[in-house]
């Protein structure tokens, strides 16, 4: 298996051990896309100050469509299209939310936050705390991540560690269309800014998304399958990857169990930490470079939490250290499999 | 050094003051005089090491923020730069907080996290000076875009130096502020200085420009003069009000001391001849000047202003000496709202 399954047939219903079971009584579900827009629709319904600003968010829906219609359900005032100003529209946001608007920044592809640095690390991440609390900057920055689109080295990277290292912003990575809607919702009302990482290969995906409505908080991890043998932390798309790595572990009596951080600032360590006490071993998978990405820290919080648990040193996954290629041989070898899980698995449960 | 001509070559027509109430005039001087006085004493405290880190004094750039911001009303918003104590004060703040912030203190405007660079207090519109220079023109801006949202009469105003007119930012606000009449007014107050560098080596092409490329309405005056700031400012936010759109107001002016209070040594990037230049152009001097020409006001009037101010001054620092640093519990509070 060289590309991670989009089918969506590892999203069904499991059992939650710590947190929010997918309570779905009618069964409904949606794709990522229609989650996510489903989440930012109802949020504008219920709060006037919210709004969205960027590239071909209005006619064009995005590039990717996930907002289709939604300029002729909330006016052209309510989702504006902004030049190609990337800086600019992450700075008009800080600007709305420090003055009681609620905005929801569109940058299209991850690799262009890039162009919002300044905005983000030194203006909405350090407003409130330079200010000594007194201005807010309750904005939302969505963007997307993920490779495999054979979209090259500037439009296939998987950014959010670089969010994730400045303190004052939060940063979220969902996995589903369940957490995507959950999570967007709380995003949008969470008084600090919010970056949001969505993956591209992901939008297709469908799993159950129930019609009531529902929030989940920033901060909490989700089991998305139980084992005892060995622990694997996922996020974003790579939580299909450890779940397909699962079931071929099952087969050999391997039973591993799937963490999803869901959000990694803030980062639910104790999840993280528990899971590594009960299973006593550990592989964090991330989609971003393996060198200095979110699987660092992960790794670190678990080995520092549960060392004197761990069977074996906490190994990490991610992204090959090199630009994105083009080219689908090449682009191929660089992201995780659910082959390189299970073989980084075995070793560690001395069945290699 | 580059040689070049001393002072700037204008082709500004005289502009015909506003009719305003001696009084007016008076509490732009006291205005002024009282950022003067702050920033005298806060270069003493620096020199003096009871002041934490460097400052970037405004003095000699007295007529722009209190030319614009008398045109303001308190709930009007601006955003300011790292050279922003003048614009702070101009805006309504407190001194005693402020000099309490420039110490580090726990009564300080930002509890002493800020300092001096990040001054901010909503309750006279003041959204925050800046330490990245042009960062603040994205916020100026969404604070514009909120304020049409919420079909406020409100205006923002972007301060920023001749320095900022080498970011990219700059340009994609005014761009964006245009598109949608957002009633944003940028000023720039062009003091000559990109740091230690004249910007006839940064800037190509004309300053005004900038604004006229995105169709702004650009007005250029001399920043020496509140007289002249105030009476363009108060046309720009009367039509920013109604809903004609941003401007870009850019005045003339000059950094008498430094780029901060450390640049002592300065001929090596300009002489003293165009420095004695522009004191002659000090702002304060052209204001008392023509108050007490052509406006009649009695000398005495204004030496009065001067004794009050000071006392004020002195009395904001004492507080701000006196005022105990925070809790070493707060280091980690207000990272996240």
């Amino acid at each position: 298996m060289s590309t991670p399954n989009l089918s969506g047939e590892n999203m069904a219903v499991r059992e939650p051990q710590f947190s929010l079971a997918v309570h779905n009584p009618n069964g409904r579900e949606l794709t990522f896309a229609q989650a996510v827009r489903e989440a930012i629709a109802e949020e504008m319904h219920r709060d006037p100050t919210v709004f969205i600003i960027g590239e071909d968010v209005a006619e064009a829906g995005t590039v990717f469509k996930v907002l289709t219609g939604m300029v002729d359900e909330f006016g052209p005032e309510r989702v504006l299209d902004s030049p190609i100003s990337e800086a600019g529209i992450a700075g008009l946001g800080v600007g709305a939310a420090i003055t009681g608007m609620r905005p929801i920044v569109d940058i299209m592809f991850g690799d262009f936050i890039t162009l919002t640095m300044d905005q983000m690390v030194n203006q909405a991440a350090k407003t409130h705390y330079m200010s000594g609390g007194k201005l807010k900057v309750p904005m939302v920055l969505r963007t997307t991540m993920g490779a495999t689109r054979r979209s090259a080295a500037q439009h296939s990277q998987s950014l959010h560690a670089w969010f994730s290292h400045v303190p004052g912003l939060k940063v979220v990575i969902p996995s589903t269309p369940y957490d995507a809607k959950g999570l967007m919702k709380s995003a949008i009302r969470d008084d600090n800014p919010v970056a949001i990482f969505e993956d591209k290969m992901l939008y297709q995906s469908k799993g159950p998304v129930p019609s009531e409505e529902y929030l989940i908080p920033l901060g909490v991890a989700d089991v998305k399958r139980t084992g005892e043998d060995i622990t694997i932390v996922a996020t974003s798309s790579m939580v299909q990857v450890a779940l397909a790595a699962a079931e071929q572990l099952a087969l050999i009596g391997i039973a591993a169990e799937v963490v999803d951080p869901r959000t990694t600032l803030p980062l639910d360590k104790e999840t993280l930490i528990q899971s590594a006490k009960k299973t006593s071993r550990v592989i964090v998978v991330d989609e971003g470079y393996h060198s200095y990405g979110v699987t660092a820290e992960m790794a670190s919080v678990i080995a520092d939490g549960a060392f004197y648990y761990l069977d074996a040193p906490v190994k990490r996954i991610g992204a090959m250290d090199v630009p994105i290629p083009f080219s689908p041989v090449l682009e191929d070898l660089t992201v995780p499999t659910p082959d390189q899980v299970v073989a980084m698995a075995k070793t560690l449960c001395g069945r290699a | 050094m580059v040689t070049r001509p001393i002072g700037y070559q204008t082709t500004l027509d005289p502009v015909e003051p506003a009719q305003l109430d001696t009084e007016q005039w008076l509490q732009m001087y006291e205005q002024m005089n009282k950022i003067r006085a702050f920033e005298e004493s806060a270069n003493e405290l620096y020199t003096s090491a009871r002041m934490p880190g460097l400052t970037h004094l405004y003095i000699g750039e007295e007529g722009v923020a209190v030319g614009v911001c008398e045109a303001l009303r308190r709930d009007d918003y601006i955003t300011s730069t790292h050279r922003g104590h003048g614009h702070c004060v101009a805006k309504g703040a407190k001194l005693d907080l402020m000099f309490a912030e420039l110490l580090g203190k726990a009564a300080g405007y930002c509890k002493g996290k800020g300092g001096s660079m990040h001054i901010a207090d909503q309750n006279t519109g003041n959204l925050g000076a800046n330490a990245i220079v042009g960062g603040s023109a994205g916020i100026a801006t969404g604070a514009g875009l909120s304020i049409k949202m919420r079909k406020s009469d409100q205006v923002a105003v972007c301060f920023f130096g001749d320095g900022a007119l080498g970011q990219g930012l700059i340009y994609e606000s005014m761009n964006m502020a245009e598109l949608w009449k957002l009633p944003v007014i940028y000023v720039c107050e062009n003091n000559q200085y990109n740091e230690y560098t004249h910007n006839s080596e940064a800037a190509a092409g004309e300053l005004a420009a900038r604004g006229r490329a995105f169709g702004l309405h650009t007005v250029e005056v001399d920043g020496q003069d509140v007289r002249a700031v105030y009476t363009a400012m108060i046309e720009l936010v009367a039509r920013a009000r109604r809903g004609e759109g941003p401007a870009f107001l850019l005045c003339h002016t000059y950094r008498f001391h430094g780029h901060h209070v450390g640049d002592i040594e300065r001929t090596y990037y300009r002489s003293k001849n165009e420095e004695s230049w522009w004191r002659d152009r000090d702002p304060l001097k052209v204001l008392g000047a023509w108050l007490t020409g052509d406006m009649g006001v009695d000398a005495a009037i204004l030496e009065k202003i001067d004794e009050s101010v000071r006392a004020e001054v002195d009395e904001a620092v004492e507080f701000a000496i006196n005022a105990p640093f925070p809790d070493p519990s707060e280091v980690d509070t207000n990272v996240y709202a």
